[in-house]
C-alpha cells in the first residue's frame, strides 16, 4: 500500500504536499481510489472560494459511489486540476499525481498538525476488517 | 420477467428455512405500540360479484358529455393500438429496472423515450421521466437555483398556470426560494417584458417561460430567452409536448436555447382518467446534465460489443448520493411513457403535427363562433395554440352549470385565479370535436346566457 513519506494525510483519506510558496496541494490517497473504484467525474471547487477546514470542498464519483473530499485546513482555492475532467481515471492510475485542488491555507501551523505517512497508516490499518 | 406469485407451501418452506414461526414475527422489530391492529373503521372487503355490481352502478353516474375543458390535461384521440401493446404484461408489469441485464426491454423503450423528448424539445439529453407537469416544474426550479450557485431568486411569470404555482410554492417554500410573480398584459394575456426591466442585471437564478401560457397564448419566446440569459439567469421552458408539433423547440429560443425544458406529457397518449396518472418529462442542455433529477437511461456496449442499455449517471440519484442527492425522486412514470412513446411512435412528426393543427384550427373556429354571440367576447388578441379565453356579461359558474344541463362541458373557470378578468372562462377545442360539436356549444352557451 503506496503512502509516501513527504506527504501529510487526513483520515479522510485525503494527502497533501506543501509546495515552497507555501500552498498547498491536494488529492486522494491510494487507499480512497482502491476503495471507491473506477472514477468517471470529479466536481472540483470553484477557485477563490474561501473554505473552513473538514468542509466539504469536492465531490469523486465513481460507477458505484459518490464521495466527498474535505478541505484539509481552512484557507482559499487557489486552482482546481482541470485535467481531471476529461480523464478522471488519473485518480485511479495515479493518485498521488493526479491532485484536485490547491489551497493557500490559513495557517501554516494548521498544516504541520496534520497526519504524517505513519499515522496515516494507523488509520487504514485500523479500517481493515 | 413474469410476475408469479408465491403458494402457500413457497411461503411455509422459506419461513422453515430461516427459522421463522410466521410472516407476523418477521415485524417483531416494529413496537408494538407503533402497530395499526385492527382497522376497525374499514369495512369488510367485497367479493368480486359485489364489487363489479357496485362500480357498474357507479360507472353508470357517468354522463358523457361534450368536454371543452383544457386547462393542463387535454382530451385527444389516442389510436387502440396503444394500450393494447402497452398493457402487454412485459410493459405492464415490468419492474423498475435496476438490474440491467433483466430488464434490456424496459430500459430500450425508455431510451427510445428519452430520444424522442429530447428531439421533440431539441434539447441535448432527456430524463426517463417525473410525476407530472407541476412537479417537473418544481424540480426545474431546484434544479436551476443548485445549477446558478449565486441567486435563490426565481421569476414566476403569471401566465403560468396557478395551479403549477401553487405546488411550485409547496415543494420550494422551505428550501430557502423566493418566487417572484411577474405580472401579464391584459391586452395580449401574456407576460409584460416592460415588468421584467426591474430586474436588469439583478442576480436572478431563472425565468420560467410558458409555451403555450395558461391562457393558450404565446409568449414572446426569443425575447424572454435573450433577457434571462443577459442576467445570467437560466431560461426554463413550461410546454404542451403536442404543440412542438408546430411551434419553434424550446433548444432553439433565443440564440442560446432555453437551459432547461419541462411540461406535462399527458396529451401524448394518457387518458384524462379524473387527473392521472400523467407524467411529467424534463430535458436540458449537456452541461446541466449532473443536476438533473430523474432516472436517465444510457446506451452502452457489454463485454462482447453488443449494444445495450442501462440506468446511467446514478450518483446524481439518493441509492448512492442520499442527503445529497439532487432530488428525493427514484421512480419515473413508466408505464406512462411506454403509452407515450408508442402514441409518439404511432403518429410520427407528421400525425403530431395535423393534431396540433387540427385542434388549433377547432379552437380558432370556436373563438369566432363564441365571439359572434351577444355577451361574449375573447379576452385577449394575438396568437394562440389550442386554447382562447372568453370574457361573458353574466358570472361564469351558473352559465357552465346551465351548459352542463345540455351536455356540454363548456370550459374552465377563470374568476377566482384571475379576478382582473372579470367573468372569464378558460375553452379548448381538441381535433376530437367536430363542426357539430362547435356549434353545440354555441347553442348552449347562447341559451345559458339568455
Amino acid at each position: 500500500m503506496s503512502i509516501p513519506s513527504n506527504l501529510k494525510y487526513v483520515a479522510t483519506h485525503e494527502w497533501v504536499r506543501t509546495e515552497d510558496d507555501g500552498t498547498i496541494t491536494i488529492g486522494i490517497t491510494q487507499h480512497a481510489q482502491e476503495l471507491l473504484g473506477d472514477m468517471v467525474f470529479v466536481e472540483a471547487p470553484a477557485v477563490g472560494r474561501k473554505i473552513k477546514a473538514k468542509e466539504e470542498v469536492a465531490v469523486v464519483e465513481s460507477v458505484k459511489a459518490a464521495a466527498d473530499v474535505y478541505a484539509p485546513v481552512s484557507g482559499e482555492v487557489i486552482a482546481a486540476n482541470s485535467e481531471l475532467d476529461s480523464a478522471p481515471e488519473k485518480i485511479n492510475s495515479e493518485p498521488y499525481d493526479a491532485w484536485i485542488f490547491k489551497l493557500k491555507p490559513d495557517n501554516a501551523a494548521d498544516v504541520a498538525a496534520l497526519l504524517d505517512a505513519e499515522a496515516y497508516q494507523a488509520v487504514v490499518d485500523s479500517e481493515a476488517h | 420477467m413474469p410476475f408469479i406469485p408465491h403458494t402457500e407451501a413457497d411461503i411455509a418452506a422459506m419461513l422453515a428455512s430461516i427459522g421463522a414461526p410466521g410472516i407476523d414475527a418477521l415485524f417483531d422489530e416494529i413496537p408494538a405500540a407503533l402497530r395499526c391492529g385492527k382497522l376497525t373503521r374499514v369495512p369488510e372487503g367485497m367479493n368480486e360479484m359485489q364489487v363489479t355490481r357496485l362500480l357498474g352502478e357507479r360507472a353508470a353516474l357517468d354522463q358523457p358529455l361534450l368536454n371543452f375543458i383544457g386547462a393542463g390535461a387535454y382530451e385527444h384521440h389516442i389510436p387502440a393500438a396503444v394500450w393494447q401493446i402497452a398493457t402487454r404484461g412485459e410493459f405492464y408489469t415490468a419492474y423498475t429496472p435496476y438490474q440491467a441485464e433483466a430488464s434490456q426491454g424496459t430500459l430500450q423503450v425508455l431510451y427510445e423515450y428519452q430520444t424522442m423528448m429530447a428531439s421533440l424539445t431539441g434539447m441535448d439529453v432527456s430524463n426517463a421521466s417525473l410525476y407530472d407537469g407541476a412537479s417537473g416544474l418544481a424540480e426545474a426550479i431546484l434544479m436551476a437555483v443548485r445549477a446558478h450557485k449565486t441567486s435563490r431568486k426565481v421569476l414566476m411569470p403569471e401566465t403560468v398556470s396557478p395551479i403549477y404555482r401553487s405546488v411550485v410554492q409547496s415543494i420550494v417554500q422551505l428550501q430557502d426560494i423566493e418566487l417572484i410573480g411577474i405580472p401579464f398584459d391584459k391586452s395580449t394575456g401574456t407576460i409584460d417584458i416592460q415588468a421584467l426591466e426591474q430586474f436588469d442585471g439583478k442576480d436572478i437564478a431563472a425565468l420560467v417561460v410558458p409555451q403555450p401560457n395558461f391562457f393558450g397564448a404565446l409568449e414572446n419566446v426569443d425575447i424572454l430567452t435573450d433577457w434571462a440569459h443577459a442576467q445570467n439567469a437560466l431560461t426554463i421552458a413550461l410546454v404542451n409536448p403536442l404543440s412542438l408539433a408546430l411551434l419553434k423547440a424550446p433548444g432553439h429560443w433565443g440564440t442560446q436555447g432555453a437551459d432547461i425544458t419541462v411540461g406535462e406529457g399527458q396529451p401524448l397518449g394518457a387518458p384524462l382518467s379524473s387527473g392521472g396518472p400523467y407524467f411529467g418529462f424534463m430535458c436540458c442542455k449537456q452541461g446541466l446534465v449532473r443536476q438533473m433529477p430523474g432516472r436517465i437511461i444510457g446506451r452502452t456496449v457489454d463485454l462482447d460489443g453488443k449494444i445495450g442499455y442501462t440506468l446511467t449517471l446514478q450518483a446524481r440519484e439518493q441509492h448512492i448520493r442520499r442527503a445529497k442527492a439532487t432530488s428525493n425522486i427514484c421512480s419515473n412514470q413508466g408505464l406512462m411513457v411506454t403509452a407515450a412513446t408508442i402514441h409518439m411512435a404511432l403518429l410520427g412528426a407528421d400525425g403530431l403535427r395535423r393534431v396540433a393543427a387540427a385542434s388549433h384550427a377547432n379552437t380558432a373556429a370556436l373563438t369566432v363562433l363564441a365571439a359572434g354571440l351577444h355577451g361574449v367576447k375573447p379576452a385577449f388578441h394575438g396568437p394562440h395554440f389550442h386554447e382562447v379565453v372568453l370574457q361573458l356579461d353574466k358570472p361564469v359558474l351558473p352559465v357552465l352549470a346551465k351548459m352542463k344541463a345540455k351536455g356540454v362541458l363548456g370550459g374552465y373557470n377563470l374568476t377566482e385565479c384571475y379576478p382582473q378578468l372579470g367573468n372569464a372562462v378558460l375553452v379548448c377545442a381538441t381535433e376530437t370535436k367536430t363542426g357539430a360539436d362547435l356549434q353545440s356549444f354555441v347553442d348552449a352557451l347562447r341559451g345559458a346566457l339568455d
